[in-house]
């Protein structure tokens, strides 16, 4: 499209942004003095760039005045740099023939000072006129995508997506760390509002993962390694050994009968250590996969290897396996979900609510075990020397809402909590006490929940609890645990003797959510959870292509919410597949052979072996597919020799000279 | 431009996936900083080559701001060691060369330190405004003129002694 005799022809237009940029930026005086500069054929302001007549006026004008060049002043080219340059191309001009100037992220939304905002905008789009004169024509890279999906979690989160996309006929791979699926959603007896009890409508979904031919099932595993890209990733899974071999296994527990300890004698972790189990175990009856794994720490020939091993005899299958060691397997996928979910707080890290030290101060998961009914105490509600409480106070905001711990609001323990409240009120007939700060229940049927509560005669008492204490003061409190808080309703301080004290514990980012960030190539805020890429358009994709965000390792969230996003990110890694293919920024390196002086310099920088060195030419050779646009080899290279597109050194210079050449 | 309304003018190179995304983060969140610099985007902090830190010098930037990602972060695995070997390169040739140490600045920052990207701004900024102009380009504009006076006088002081060897001679 570049006109006969070369000539530079630039369109140059700036973006009100209704008022997100015009209320800080004289937008006209941007234009007018952009209208000013050499080359510049056209220079513009209109109310919203991004919009349908705002892409239709620079593809009139391209048509119109024969323009070669455009350059948009508006917001960051993370969001709109895409339609603008698809909105080129269709008016027949190179997509990258374009650039972006960001005058609302980097300037009208981080400045006040009107006069020097818009001097700001000025040198910025100075920069962007200076530069896209050295603009190339540049093709797009096509790369087809693996047409399967790894999902890392098999929380609700995990299993949902898995579903969503194996029913659509794509491949899953779905890892998850324990040795059965299911998260923590399995552990809850009921969910709330409905109080339908979490193993009715989990468990359907967990075996339908476990069956399903789209889905191969990796329990028990971790992924610990990630290269490639968006559509070509590949993965590295390590298969923890269960000692059992899964596809023999069928289920049946007579090793577990059989094993050389006859009773269940170590902390079950299923049942946050209320139960107890054997070495040889199976986490929860409605595991999935079904198949026994057993315990290296605990079991008595893997510890000793001296044992009967009755577990071996027992079993006719000959699923046991103790020479079974990690492996290793590598799988090829086109997108990545994470659902890798999120921990509850350590309540022991709050002292002054006994967690820990007092025998009857429970974490409301510990509570989630007690009242199922396939839990440790088959439902019913018990202190640990085996008697009734007669008054259970609930603490809220352990761990939320609070500037010593965890800021945030955990968005789901009001509502646990109530739910916690009405079960143990109808299991235990006692009288149950909320603490709360304020009570959130903003949700569908939430508020109905919590006015349903007001009216089952649970307590409320409004205020954040100072201390738990066997301290007494009276004979009544003898042998209680007394709650102190100031009631901020009555206006004084209160203290209730209680025999039974439960911690709603908030939500956290996983223990090892850095390590897991740094795997996947993303990023997390300032609290720990993933980032998202944009709050609201684009909740759960991350910052880099490909990765997608499903749960609560994302923030905190409750089931519907949770299963609502996992629908989401399975669309759009479906979205991905089915597409076919990835256009890939044509931002790679190249060498120019005829400066290279061979001093190799730039072989060793690279970290995806790009870039080898030709021994016959004696130059440096870099192989695009490889290349992944970081330009660290065209930031070292002493002879110029190397230029990465779309940021070549002169493209970058005349940017230099552009910012400071408006005074 | 008088002394009286000058304010320093920073260059900013930041890395496309962590500092960029962050300053973009700090306008999403409607954070206040001062206006005084200019950013450049690049793909990586290690695309950074020395040239335009000292380009950016050489055509009147006061200061110069580099962000890259945070250690282990790098998009691109290692790019932002490459930029900070780079950088420390710079900074003992700056230092050679007379300039201020605050002239030069290297930050990791990651996409979710908005207020990261606010608070060295506002301090590069406040830093420099003490500093005061750099001002190369009217340096190199004296310099010239000193050299061009120095070229003088040498002509004059050599047309004088042989003016005087000429009278010697005589």
């Amino acid at each position: 499209m570049v006109s006969k005799n070369n000539e530079l022809r630039i369109g140059f237009y700036v973006c009100h942004c209704g008022s997100n940029i015009a209320a800080t930026i004289d937008v006209v005086s941007v234009a007018k003095y952009i209208g000013t500069l050499p080359n510049v054929v056209v220079s513009k302001d209109y109310k919203y760039m991004c919009s349908d007549p705002g892409q239709e006026m620079i593809q009139a004008d391209i048509k119109q005045h024969r323009l070669n060049r455009i350059v948009v002043a508006s917001c960051s080219p993370l969001l709109h740099e895409h339609t603008f340059r698809t909105a080129i191309e269709k008016a027949g001009l190179n997509p990258f023939y374009f650039q972006m100037v960001n005058i609302r992220e980097h300037d009208s939304w981080v400045h006040t000072d009107r006069f020097l905002a818009t001097e700001k905008a000025k040198a910025l789009a100075q920069a962007a006129v200076y530069r896209v004169a050295h603009h190339k024509s540049l093709e797009t890279k096509k790369v087809p995508i693996k047409p399967a999906v790894l999902i890392v979690g098999g929380g609700i989160a995990g299993i949902h997506a898995a579903l969503t996309l194996a029913e659509s006929g794509k491949k899953v791979y779905l890892v998850e760390r324990e040795p059965s699926i299911g998260g923590h959603m399995a552990k809850f007896d009921k969910t709330f509002p409905t109080l339908d009890c979490a193993a009715c409508i989990l468990t359907p979904k967990m075996s339908a993962v476990g069956s399903h031919p789209n889905i191969t099932l990796w329990s028990y595993s971790e992924v610990t390694k990630v290269d490639g890209y968006v559509g070509n990733y590949k993965v590295t899974v390590k298969r923890k050994p269960r000692y059992v071999v899964e596809d023999l296994c069928v289920g049946c527990m007579e090793c577990i009968k059989a094993c050389v300890f006859k009773e269940p004698k170590f902390s079950d972790e299923f049942n946050e250590g209320l139960g107890k189990r054997k070495p040889i175990y199976i986490p929860f009856p409605q595991a999935t996969p079904q198949v026994v794994l057993i315990d290296p720490n605990t079991c008595l020939n893997l510890r000793t290897g001296k044992c009967k091993k009755t577990c071996m005899q027992a079993c006719d299958r000959n699923a046991i396996d103790f020479n079974q060691k990690e492996t290793f397997v590598e799988v090829e996928v086109g997108a990545i979900i994470v659902a890798t979910g999120f921990k509850t707080f350590d309540a022991s890290r709050i002292a002054n609510y006994g967690y820990g030290r007092y025998d009857n101060v429970f974490t409301a998961l510990e509570i989630e075990r007690m009242v199922n009914a396939s839990g440790p105490t088959g439902g019913e509600v018990l202190l640990r020397d085996g008697s009734h409480p007669k008054a259970i106070g609930i603490i809220h905001c352990v761990g939320s809402r609070d500037n010593k711990t965890n800021k945030w609001c955990s968005r789901v323990c009001c509502m646990y909590s109530l739910k916690l409240a009405h079960l143990l009120k109808e299991h235990s007939g006692a009288e149950v006490y909320n603490f709360y700060i304020d009570m959130r229940t903003p949700g569908k049927n939430y508020e109905e929940f919590y006015d349903k509560l007001l009216t089952e005669g649970v307590h409320f008492i409004r205020g954040r609890v100072g201390e738990v204490t066997d301290w007494t003061m009276t004979p009544e409190e003898e042998g209680k645990l007394v709650i102190r808080v100031e009631d901020t309703l009555a206006g004084f301080v209160r203290r209730i003797p209680v025999d039974m004290v439960v911690l709603a514990t908030g939500l956290e980012p996983q223990a090892d959510s850095q390590e897991v960030r740094r795997l996947f190539n993303m990023s997390c805020g300032s609290e720990g959870f993933f980032l998202e890429r944009h709050p609201k358009l684009a909740p759960v994709n991350t910052f880099t292509d490909g990765i997608f965000l499903a749960g609560a390792c994302q923030g905190p969230k409750d089931i519907p919410d949770t299963v609502a996003q996992a629908g989401a990110a399975a669309a759009e890694a479906m979205l991905l597949i089915d597409k076919g293919y990835v256009e890939q920024e044509p931002n790679t390196a190249f060498v120019l052979e005829s400066e290279c002086s061979g001093c190799k310099s730039c072989v060793s920088l690279c970290p995806y072996n790009a870039i080898s060195f030709d021994e016959i030419t004696k130059k440096a050779k870099i192989n695009e597919a490889l290349c992944k646009g970081c330009g660290t080899c065209a930031g070292a290279c002493p002879s110029g020799s190397i230029v990465q597109n779309l940021f070549e050194d002169s493209e970058i210079f005349s940017e230099i000279k552009g910012v400071l050449a408006y005074e | 431009m008088n002394e009286k309304q000058w304010s320093p003018r920073i260059v900013a190179f930041f890395c496309n996936w962590c500092t960029y995304t962050a300053a973009d983060l700090a306008g999403v969140s409607r954070l206040k900083y001062a206006p005084n610099v200019r950013v450049i985007r690049v793909m990586c902090s290690g695309r950074i080559d020395p040239q335009f830190v000292m380009d950016a010098f050489a055509h009147g930037a006061d200061g110069v701001l580099i962000g890259g990602c945070h250690p282990f972060d790098c998009h691109y695995v290692e790019g932002n060691y490459k930029c900070l070997r780079r950088f420390k390169m710079l900074k003992r040739m700056l230092q050679e060369l007379g300039f201020e140490d605050g002239r030069l600045r290297l930050e990791w920052i990651s996409a979710a330190e908005g207020e990261k990207v606010k608070r060295v701004i506002n301090e590069m900024t406040e830093e420099i405004t003490k500093l005061g102009p750099l001002g190369l380009p009217e340096k190199f504009k004296d310099w010239d003129k000193e050299i061009d006076a120095l070229e003088h006088e040498v002509n004059n002081s050599l047309n004088t002694s042989k003016q005087s060897e000429a009278a010697y001679e005589h």
